[in-house]
Formats: C-alpha cells, structure tokens, sequence
C-alpha cells in the first residue's frame, strides 16, 4: 500500500486544491503519469505521480482544499520505482523543494498588463454584472464540473456567468470570483484577465506566493551582483542566415541562443548550478534552467526545461514555445515547477536594458539577459554599432564568489561568439 | 484577400496568441506588440499563422512591416 500524497511545489506551498482526478479506483499508473490537477498560488498543475500500482482509493473529491502532505489516493501493490524525476515531487516535505520560480524583479518580455484605456464601445453597455474579461462566445456555455459543483453549493447559476476558460469556459475561478463579487465589491479587472484552461490563478495569490518566495531570499541570501555586455553581431548573423531559409514555424529565437550558452556555460562552473540546503550546496542532478514566463494577468513561473545543455537549438525552441503556452494555460506540470536548478530571464526586445535578478530560493544563481539592442562598441580600435545585451549574475554568496561568478559570464560571453557550435 | 478577410484572419490568431485581448478595439497604426502586449514568442506565433494560412513567405526582413494592423493590411493585400 503506497500513499500519494499533496506534493510540495516550492518553498512557498502550503496546501493546492484538487481540481480534477484524471485516474479513477482499479487504474493502474505508472511513473511519471499524469494523476490529477492541483490549483496552486501558481496555477492549475498537472501532478504526476512517482510510483506505480493499481489506484485503490481516492481520498481527497474534486474541489477540496488540502494541505501539503495530505493524502490524495492510496495504490495497491506499488513499490516505488527509482525516481525517474525529482523525488523532491515524489516525496512531498511541508519545507523545501527546488521550485517554480516566480521571480519579481524581473518582466521576462511583459510587463504586468496595464489594463488598455479602451473606451467601452458604445454596442456594449457596462453590464451590473461583473465584467468579463474575456468575449463570451456565442452558443451554450461550457461549464467544468467542478466549477458546476462549487457554483451549486453557493447558489450560483453557472451557466449565466462568462467564463474565461478556454473557449469561454466557466471555471472553478469565475465561480469563485462571481461568489466574490456577489459578496463584496468587484474585483480588480486585472486580476481576471489570466485565462487558464483549468480553474486557473489568482493573481492575488500569486503575488503573495512571490512575495514570500522573495522575501525570504532577501532576508536569507547574501546576494552578489556582477554584469557583462555581450556583443552578439556573430550570434545574430548567424541565425538571420538560419532562419532564412526555415518557414516562420521553424525559425528560432535569439533567446534560444542565450538559453542554450548559459546552459553550456554552467557545465564549465557546475558551482553555480544546484541548491542552497541545509548550510552546503548541494549540486543540481543535471542543468536544469527554469526559464522566468511572464503570465497574462500578472506573475510569473520558471519552470524547468530538463537538461537544457544537450538539447537542440530546435529542441530548445519548441521547448520553450510549448512551455510558454503551458504557462499561461494552465498545464505545467508538477516536475517542471520543481526541478530548476538555476534561472535565467530573457527580457525580450521590448524590455528594459538589464535585470538584476532576485535568487529563488533554494538556488544559487539567476542570470538575465536585457533587451537585445544595437549600440556603439569598439571593435579593433574603431567605434561600430553592434547588437549588444546585457548580461547579469545574481549570485548566492554563501555558495561561491564573484571569481566564480565571472568565469561563468565570460563561458557565456565566449560562446556566443561561435554561435554554430552551440 | 480583402481587406476585410485579412482583418478576421488576424483577429482568429491574435485570439488563440492573446486569448485575453481585444484587437477588435486596435487602431490601426497601433503597434499590436504594445497594445497587445506579445512578446517574441507571440509576434513569431502570428507570423507563423499568418504564412501557414496565407501561403506567403514571410522573410524576417519583412516583420517590421507587420507590427500594425494596416501594415498586414497592406502587406497581404499587394
């Protein structure tokens, strides 16, 4: 008899509500199945489970709120299997876990929408109802059954609410934030404005998670900062001449580029890459980048992107294009939020010149890159405009110093300038 | 492509890209980057939309020509 249990999914979790069961007593499950939904401060996430049997008992119904630990199903005749994934999933502690980084501090590509000035048109009257924030498709309203059960036990018609699932379905949140409403005044638009597939997250809830993630790296981690600017004229020629030839679909972002160096950068100085447990460092079992998304709505989450040095560029980039959909949908899933090993932020061409990171706790290191931008540089004794970007290190300085720190950058630096070999 | 037809292919990506968005309320010189709030990944996304259901290649030099709502207008429409 193997139980399974509430799974930690970062420093900063304390319980998630069950949304969705996706097994059902007499399946049997393997490892690395995907058993339920859980909505987190972060989001709805897709729980795998780490050991395999046959499920005897579900223990916690669709809709319940639980605290970590807490368990979920017992399974028959499960012997856990050698974790294929971090046991930190498999084996939930009420403390620690490598976790989903949000990382403030920094806007990967998105500022935190500012609700757009846009005139009410004139076709819609500002309803008394509180406002969509989403069009509401035209034809019947699909309504998710757990947000139809709560909707049931506090008296709400669901079907008359505009939802703000996919396709304009009513979930578990929009139940939640009618019931809010209904009771209070309405609730800022903004925090409305993320649509998840499944229940989806609060951005008020999010931002509190943040904020005791962050908190307590400021308070514990001995930051130490350093910064480099990297010319990039060789990387960026190199893959304008790549993605010549590809359709839009297969062409790559400079971002993959950076991904990619940092994550070969980080063989070179493994000390940078792993945890801060316990009073030692405690090396990351493979390079393991949680890449900083930025949510619709406000937020962000750095889910992992598992062994990011010997992927691809292609690997990386589809990698990367699933999660960020992922992200912002709703379908992370539990081993992602929980394995980064080091973060690294891309502000993307419309964000600020540089970042300095703040360390996500129980990391080391996050590096971020600013916005790509064409400047003056000196190039064998003559001023030439060169695309240029901004690298910074944040680094745990109980774990390492600034020497370290800048043998990494320079690793970076050096290989992006051999951009075919990356 | 009409104008018109070019208009509701973009509005159809724009709202699978940015489910959340209204581009319907876009001005037309608007940069959709900024009003919309697309990142890379999104801009490339549409891009990407744009050429599987126009047919048309679409070379990278050509995407500043696509960050307002009568630049792909226009682009699709000569």
């Amino acid at each position: 008899m193997t139980e399974f249990r509430m799974p930690s999914l970062g420093a900063d979790m304390e319980s998630g509500t069950l949304v969705e069961w996706r097994i059902k007593p007499g399946d049997r499950v393997g490892s690395g199945d995907v058993v339920a939904v859980v909505e987190t401060q972060k989001g709805a996430i897709e729980v795998e489970i780490f050991e395999s049997g046959v499920v005897t008992e579900l223990c916690v119904r669709e809709g319940e709120e639980v605290p970590v630990g807490a368990v979920l199903a017992r399974l028959n005749g499960a012997a856990a299997e050698p974790a294929a994934v971090e046991p930190a999933v498999a084996e939930p502690t009420p403390v620690e876990a490598p976790a989903a980084a949000p990382v403030p501090a920094l806007a990967p590509e998105r500022r935190p929408p500012e609700p757009k000035p846009s005139e009410p048109k004139p076709s819609e009257p500002k309803p008394s109802e509180p406002p969509p924030p989403v069009a509401a498709p035209t034809g019947r309203v699909k309504v998710t059954p757990v947000a139809r059960r709560r909707a049931a036990e506090r008296g709400i018609d669901p079907d008359r609410l505009t939802g703000t699932g996919v396709e304009g379905s009513v979930t578990l949140a929009d139940v939640e934030a009618a019931d809010a409403e209904a009771a209070a005044v309405p609730a800022a638009p903004a925090e409305r404005t993320a649509a998840p597939r499944r229940g989806g997250f609060d951005a008020a809830e999010m931002r509190r998670a943040i904020a005791a993630a962050m908190s307590r790296s400021k308070r514990e981690i001995p930051h130490y900062y350093l910064a480099q600017t990297i010319d990039l004229g060789r990387a960026l020629a190199w893959l304008a001449e790549h993605n010549a030839a590809r359709t839009p679909d297969r062409r790559l972002l400079p971002a993959v580029l950076l991904l990619k160096a940092a994550a070969l950068a980080l063989r070179e100085v493994p000390q940078l890459n792993g945890f801060w447990e316990e009073g030692a460092f405690r090396p990351g079992p493979g390079i393991h980048v949680g890449w900083a998304i930025a949510l619709r709505g406000g937020g962000l989450v750095a889910p992992a992107i598992r062994d990011t040095d010997s992927r691809s560029l292609d690997e990386l980039m589809e990698a990367l294009r699933d999660l960020v959909a992922r992200a912002r949908s709703g379908g992370l899933r539990s081993s992602e939020l929980a394995s980064p090993t080091i973060t690294v932020t891309s502000l993307g061409d419309r964000g600020a010149a540089s970042v300095l990171g703040v360390i996500y706790p129980p990391q080391v290191a996050i590096l971020g890159f600013g916005r790509i931008a064409e400047r003056p540089w000196v190039v064998e004794g003559a001023v030439v405009p060169r695309p240029l970007v901004d690298l910074s290190l944040s680094g745990d300085h109980r774990a390492g110093d600034g020497h370290q720190g800048g043998l990494l950058l320079a690793a970076v630096e050096r290989l992006l300038q051999e951009p075919d070999k990356l | 492509m009409t104008d018109a037809e070019i208009r509701a292919l973009v509005f159809d990506l724009l709202a699978e890209i940015a489910p959340e968005a209204e581009p319907q309320t876009l001005g037309g010189e608007e940069d959709l980057r900024e009003a919309l709030d697309l990142d890379s990944m999104d801009f490339l996304n549409l891009v990407g939309g744009l050429h599987r259901r126009s047919g048309r290649d679409i070379p990278e030099a050509d995407y500043p020509k696509l960050f307002t709502l009568d630049g792909i207008v226009a682009y699709f429409s000569a």
